[in-house]
């Protein structure tokens, strides 16, 4: 099980906390024609990395924030979480 | 039957108390801190059950967790336990065990004749015989297989036993509790560490109980007696005993199972049977020992056949000689340790030694004492079946491949050593690379991944002055780390016998002209001749040879088998063993039950129970429940002997002629305010949410990003910045997640809070004709008439001193309200909406007429929102809106969302207007087409009509815009039935929607 600093909380086990995927993935802006291709990139394409990866987790059955969480796919090694306004350094 | 093997005086005993058990139905006795092992030992009785695969008879070979096979089924307190080891579960009065995996006994199998039949039974037997015909398989082989084989019965009643689990934090974890745990608790305890010191065993001191050392002027045992009596007295240390850490885990975290009640003849109330451990430790100390290696020879399962270091440990813990002429075969000094205890309590061992001439202060005192000794000298073979009679024993060539003339000798229990293996699993679960250690023949850890450290025997240093100088200095330099403290503690000085190099032999060569069993995998029947076939058809990886042969697999996860194993495939594959490398080690280290990793969340804890406000009202009234998630709802209220249709269609029917109310505290309630509030509801719904005015509701669906439908709700504006958003049941926690989502990551910009008050209010709706009538009279000072509250319309009203908020809408496409209060206050609502409802008739309604009410008007819910739909599918489009952007808009564009002959939604009825539909049945043009008919649709839901008394469903069809009029087959292969129906509107009752406006 997974110990992960929420930028908020501070360390708190894994079952607090919901996945929500890629973290860089950004949704394109509300209006804006986009492509099929750019759309389904979007919605469903992702990588399925092996090592560094931004994602994002939900402090679920804590504060409800949703955060950043820079995490090794293969070893679960996290290296940095950061809160869902702060920068990815 | 007296206890013919036991020693006076000898052991850890409690010889005041006196305990009877019962073995295969016959009655012994033994002492208080026994083993079931140890006490039939005591008994003489070295037959415990059959193998595996061969079904031979099978004895003790071990002492502890290292036990391949005194697996036995436990009797207790009326309940029954499989997979038990003899060797680790503690005598009680009245403990009751059998022998597994023989029928109709463990002296009569007949499952033996697999033994005669041992040549049809190689490597890959069943891989390669039970393939063809491929029906065999379920009918006949896999039943035959599972009969044969196995490790005994899990019980079929529901377990009575409490589990329970505990999360714990701490500084330092330590397992194992022999020198080195110990040296390394007592150095980081005196700085201050907040320590967790586990033993899987009942007795803390690992080697010293057993080991003929000196520490600190006492001896090793009194030592560690002292060390631990001194870190219970200490508030930073937890000091477990029948506490094994089984598993190590992802960032540090490792599961440990405390037995808590195993030792007693029934658990204690209140108390659990056992207690799971999740632990978060700072810093991990492996100090889990190392168990001995067995040398393989001919027919080396017999029993009595045993590892050196268990037959000293029955005698010097359970003082329990294991034989009267006990034979020792060793190919190192500990096989001397063991012989020298016998020998010191009257019982004159002989010691063959494969090393030619071996000389250290052990052997040196093993002379001294009249030791029989030959060295260049092994056991051949164990003779005897149910129990070593003899051995065949010879002298054997320096190179180790040919031996002298056999000899027979007269022996009654055979006591082997090859030496020791350091027990690395745990440090291998945590991702550690082990190591070949060359001087120990055996794997050590290599570089830590996670924050552990291995000390002592599991690291491959068998010098306790080592160990306690290495401990000492690790366990104060982790703990100065976390406290910042750094207390001097004093190393003890050792006294102990320096002993020789062991010898890098592990396999006596068959003579010429036998074919003995050897076996590597004592657990799962696993020979030498297993693996060379597994060889010689072309199996190289280890992985491989593993799964082939079930070397190294199940619960003993090759504890003392791995290493022969390795040294077998190198010595065949001509490659030294680190470059075979060694299987994956897999938690748990040892068997745990499933009702500890299960914990307390069975049964009805399986997952929480939510009740409404008004459930102790509904139970009261004879409501029948029906799970709802996780909320309890009344389906409906029995009258008299009514069944559910019964009952439902008369609650159904009221609503539609008088009135009736249900509980609707179960919807989910989102709370939402903020100047933004609006465009968040604009961008998140699918239609125009920028102009409802302050006062009204309004119906939204809302979609995922992929165009699907997530859910629908009312939402209504209270005030200027403030709405009341209602969900679904089912999605509650997913919509608030949702808004979540796009309010942080997505919109940061936009100024809204959300929070979800489910729990914070009680719901009624009030449907039916007289629902207005109801409402006047709840609220006698509000204008409630179609002009003061119209359809959609939101008020708040004094309900007899309690603030309420009244909402015009509507699921029964009735004139209906939704009255929400306080939840405090739920109750005392319901029962005035009964009370002044009197008057019109009202009814409660359940679920279930609920379900009716809304399927007659064509109302989607969950059953047509299953994550499949979009809106158009729904006949929803008209909310779909054309002018500005939302949630998943983009992908309505999608060419399957936007075909002519997409799937939508409809009405059914049968032909005969009689035959109820069941839901998930398919829709067919032809029900004698050949199969596979295509599917034209599904039922999505089914009632029984009140408004036209014949049944009804909802259909998902594909171009079920065009299908309006169609005849069509119902088809249900599960329920047997096709029925012929028309396909009709799926507003069937109501279309024009006027009842709600009326």
């Amino acid at each position: 099980m997974l110990y992960i600093k929420c930028p908020h909380c501070g360390m708190r086990p894994q079952i607090e906390f919901s996945y929500g995927g890629d973290a860089s993935v950004k949704r394109p802006d509300l209006n804006k024609e986009i492509s099929d291709k750019e759309w389904d990139d979007f919605v469903y394409n992702r990588k399925s990395l092996r090592g560094k990866h931004l994602e994002l987790w939900q402090h679920i059955s804590g504060c409800r924030q949703w955060i950043k969480v820079e995490r090794d796919t293969a070893t679960h090694e996290i290296f940095k979480t950061f809160k869902a306004d702060e920068g990815v350094v | 039957m007296s206890q013919d093997f036991r020693l006076e005086s000898v052991g850890l005993i409690n010889r005041d108390k006196k305990l009877s058990f019962k073995f295969n139905g016959k009655k012994y006795f033994g002492y208080e801190g026994d083993t079931l092992a140890s006490a039939l030992l005591a008994n003489g009785v070295h037959l415990v059950g059959r193998s595996f695969k061969y079904h031979r008879p099978r004895g003790f070979f071990g002492a502890g967790v290292d036990e391949p096979y005194a697996i036995v089924q436990l009797y207790r307190n009326n309940e029954t336990e499989p997979n038990i080891k003899a060797t680790e579960q503690e005598l009680f009065e009245g403990l009751e065990a059998k022998s597994v995996n023989c029928w109709p006994s463990v002296n009569f199998d007949i499952g033996a004749i697999n033994n005669f039949l041992k040549i049809f039974l190689p490597a890959g037997f069943y891989y390669k015989t039970f393939m063809w015909p491929k029906s065999f398989w379920y009918r006949i082989y896999e039943p035959f297989i599972r009969k044969a084989a196995g490790l005994g019965v899990a019980s079929t009643k529901h377990d009575k036993e409490r589990y329970e689990h505990k999360y714990e934090y701490c500084d330092l974890l330590i397992a194992g509790s022999g020198p080195s745990g110990l040296s390394s608790a007592y150095a980081a305890a005196k700085n201050g560490a907040k320590i967790i010191l586990a033993e899987d065993k009942p007795r803390f001191g690992g080697s010293l109980l057993t080991d003929d050392v000196n520490i600190g002027n006492q001896s090793g045992k009194d030592w560690a007696e002292g060390i631990i009596s001194e870190l219970k007295t200490m508030p930073n240390v937890v000091v477990k005993n029948r506490s094994q850490i089984f598993g190590y885990y992802d960032h540090n975290m490792l599961v440990m199972s405390e037995k808590v009640s195993d030792h007693l003849p029934k658990t204690k109330k209140y108390h659990p049977n056992k207690r799971l451990w999740y632990i978060r430790a700072k810093e991990v100390l492996i100090s889990s020992g190392s168990i001995e290696r067995p040398i393989v020879f001919g027919n080396n399962d017999t029993p009595g056949v045993m590892l050196s270091s268990a037959a000293k440990e029955y005698l010097k813990v359970y003082g329990v000689l294991v034989g009267k002429n006990p034979l020792i075969f060793t190919n190192n000094d500990s096989g001397y340790e063991t012989a020298i205890e016998f020998q010191k309590h009257g019982v004159q061992p002989m010691v063959l030694d494969s090393r030619k001439n071996p000389e250290s202060e052990i052997i040196d005192e093993a002379k001294s004492l009249g030791i029989n000794i030959k060295n260049s000298y092994v056991v051949v073979a164990a003779q005897g079946y149910k129990k070593v009679k003899s051995a065949d024993i010879a002298s054997i060539s320096d190179d180790k491949k040919q031996l002298g003339k056999i000899e027979n000798i007269k022996c009654d229990c055979i006591c082997v050593s090859g030496f020791w293996t350091p027990s690395i699993h745990l440090a291998s679960q945590s991702g550690n690379k082990t190591k070949f250690k060359e001087e120990i023949d055996a794997f050590v850890p290599g570089i830590s991944k996670q924050q552990e450290t291995t000390l002592g025997a599991a690291n491959g240093v068998f010098s306790l002055e080592e160990t306690l100088q290495t401990s000492f200095a690790k366990g104060r330099e982790l703990s100065k780390k976390i406290t910042d403290n750094d207390n001097e503690v004093n190393i003890p000085n050792v006294v102990e016998k320096k002993s020789s190099k062991h010898d890098k032999f592990w396999c006596v060569p068959l003579p010429a002209g036998k074919n003995y069993k050897r076996f590597l995998d004592f657990q799962n029947d696993v020979a030498v001749s297993d693996i060379e076939i597994a060889l010689r058809e072309g199996y190289r990886s280890i992985e491989h040879v593993k799964r082939y042969t079930t070397l190294g697999m199940a619960t003993d996860q090759g504890k003392t088998s791995n290493l022969n194993g390795l040294q077998l495939v190198s010595e065949i594959e001509n490659k030294v063993v680190p470059a075979v490398g060694h299987t994956t080690f897999r938690p748990p280290y040892t068997p745990i039950s499933i009702g500890a990793i299960v914990g307390r969340e069975v049964g009805k804890h399986s997952k929480p129970t939510r009740k409404s406000p008004m459930h102790a009202w509904h139970e009261k009234n004879n409501a029948v429940f029906v799970d709802a998630g996780v909320w309890l709802r009344p389906r409906y209220y029995k009258r008299g002997n009514e069944n559910l249709f019964e009952g439902s269609k008369r609650e159904a029917k009221n609503v539609r002629t008088n009135v009736g109310v249900c509980d609707v505290t179960t919807l989910g309630k989102i709370d939402i305010k903020g100047p933004d509030a609006a465009e968040l509801l604009n961008r998140v719904y699918t239609n125009a949410w920028l102009k409802l005015p302050v006062g009204k509701a309004r119906y939204g669906v809302m979609l995922r990003e992929d165009g699907i439908v997530m859910d629908d709700g009312t939402t209504t504006r209270i005030s200027e910045n403030h709405y009341h958003m209602t969900t679904t049941t089912a999605q509650a926690a997913n919509v608030l997640s949702h808004l979540e989502y796009y309010l942080q990551l997505v919109w940061p910009e936009l100024n809204v809070n959300v929070v979800s008050t489910t729990e914070q209010w009680a719901g009624a709706a009030i449907a039916g004709p007289k629902s207005r009538d109801v409402l006047q009279k709840l609220f006698p000072n509000l204008d409630v008439s179609n002009e003061g509250l119209p359809f959609m319309g939101y008020m708040e009203g004094d309900l007899f001193g309690v603030k309420a908020r009244i909402f015009r809408i509507s699921f029964s496409g009735e004139l209906a309200y939704e009255v929400n209060v306080e939840s405090d206050n739920g109750n005392f609502m319901w029962e005035k909406i009964i009370e002044v409802g009197e008057d019109f008739k009202i009814q409660p309604y359940g679920t279930e007429a609920l379900s009716t009410l809304r399927i007659e008007m064509g109302h989607v819910a969950g059953s047509e929102l299953d994550g499949r739909t979009i809106p158009y599918d729904n006949a929803l489009e008209g909310l779909v809106s054309k002018k500005k952007d939302f949630i998943g808009k983009r992908s309505l564009q999608r060419a399957a969302f936007t075909s002519d002959d997409r799937q939508r939604i409809v009405g059914v009825v049968p032909l005969d207007k009689k035959t109820s539909i069941p839901e998930g049945s398919h829709l067919v043009k032809d029900a004698n087409a050949p199969l596979p008919n295509p599917k034209l649709g599904h039922i999505s839901a089914s009632c029984w009509s009140v408004e036209y008394d014949n049944p009804f469903s909802l259909a998902i069809l594909k171009d079920g815009k065009n299908m309006i009029g169609e005849k069509l087959f119902v088809m249900s292969p599960l329920k047997n039935k096709v029925i012929p129906v028309e396909i009709v509107s799926s507003h069937y009752v109501d279309p024009k929607g006027e009842r709600v406006r009326s």
